[in-house]
């Protein structure tokens, strides 16, 4: 199975990265653009065997390395 | 007196601080390797400058997650006096040992160059030797130095006395001018509740031979062989 899992930075840190990524977009002629914020994506393979045990594997990988809790958030899906 | 410096894949400027530690304050110095298990015997460990692990996912994030740093962490937590450099400093916040975050810079440019900054807290092993209030220059090198916590940490971090530096101008004043990556509060470099803890943008290792044209970092080192002496 795989976990598609996002990283988002949190409402009330600055993402100086997203601002010049929307003046961009906004020079290409996209005005109707208000707000961009930039994130991560991970694909992560994950053995079948672990079934139910997957999202708690995938939290902790979250929690101890892909997100750092002072500044991000993370959501997470598990396709087959 | 023995130091010891961890040295991770990218790290750059390991050698700079060894020599620092070397010819300004006489410190044996040894390098550790991320992957070994065990810090020697040591009085300090410096974490220093660089591009740990190519600064993939976060800066300092894989960093702080090698074999090595459960040691460093142990040593922390008895006392030993801990110093993070620039990267160092991005490793300490990702372990935990500082709070907060390094962002990259408010206006994303890779900023280097001398900046000056306010002595705050001389309460710490490599700060003691300053006077409170001095203002001093020392280069920054950094793509991600925007010191970012949420508002009651940084509220906690000030009203314990926990900032060590701030980016300020040639004549001390807190200006949002003399702040060259967006810090919050002109932050430049916060210590641990105990104080052993440092961790700082600019690198005070550049800092330290008429050579180079500053030598206002010597006195990091200066105090850090002062408190170990006491």
């Amino acid at each position: 199975m795989r976990a598609q899992i996002k990283i988002s930075l949190k409402k009330d840190v600055l993402d100086p990265q997203g601002r010049a990524i929307k003046k961009a977009l906004h020079q290409l002629g996209f005005s109707e653009i208000s707000e961009v914020r930039q994130g991560k994506y991970f694909e992560v393979d994950i053995d079948d065997s672990l079934e139910l045990m997957a999202s708690k594997v995938v939290e902790r990988m979250c929690q101890q390395l892909l997100a750092n809790p002072v500044v991000e958030t993370y959501s997470y899906e598990l396709v087959d | 007196m023995n130091v010891c410096v961890i040295i991770f894949p990218g790290s750059n400027c390991d050698r700079d601080i060894k020599l620092a530690l070397q010819k300004t304050a006489g410190f044996k110095v040894t390098m550790v390797w991320h992957g070994d298990s065990e810090v020697p015997k040591c009085d300090a460990i410096i974490l220093p400058g660089g591009f740990s692990f190519g600064d993939y996912l976060r800066c300092g994030a894989i960093a702080a997650r090698t074999p090595i740093m459960r040691c460093v962490v142990e040593k922390a937590k008895s006392g030993v006096p801990v110093l993070g450099v620039c990267n160092g400093f991005q490793i300490l916040c990702e372990l935990g040992l500082l709070p907060g975050s390094l962002m990259r810079n408010s206006r994303m440019l890779f900023v280097c160059r001398d900046v000056y900054l306010k002595v705050e807290n001389t309460d710490t092993p490599f700060t003691g030797s300053f006077e409170k209030g001095d203002v001093i220059s020392i280069p920054v090198a950094h793509h991600d130095g925007n010191f970012f916590a949420m508002q009651d940490t940084l509220n906690r971090l000030e009203g314990e006395g926990l900032v060590v530096l701030r980016y300020s101008d040639e004549a001390g004043a807190i200006t949002s001018l003399a702040n060259p990556n967006g810090a919050q509060r002109n932050i430049a470099g916060i210590c641990s509740s105990n104080g052993r803890v440092v961790g700082m943008m600019p690198h005070p290792e550049r800092a330290c031979e008429m050579v180079l044209g500053n030598t206002d970092g010597k006195l990091f080192f200066k105090s850090l062989k002062s408190a170990l002496t006491v």
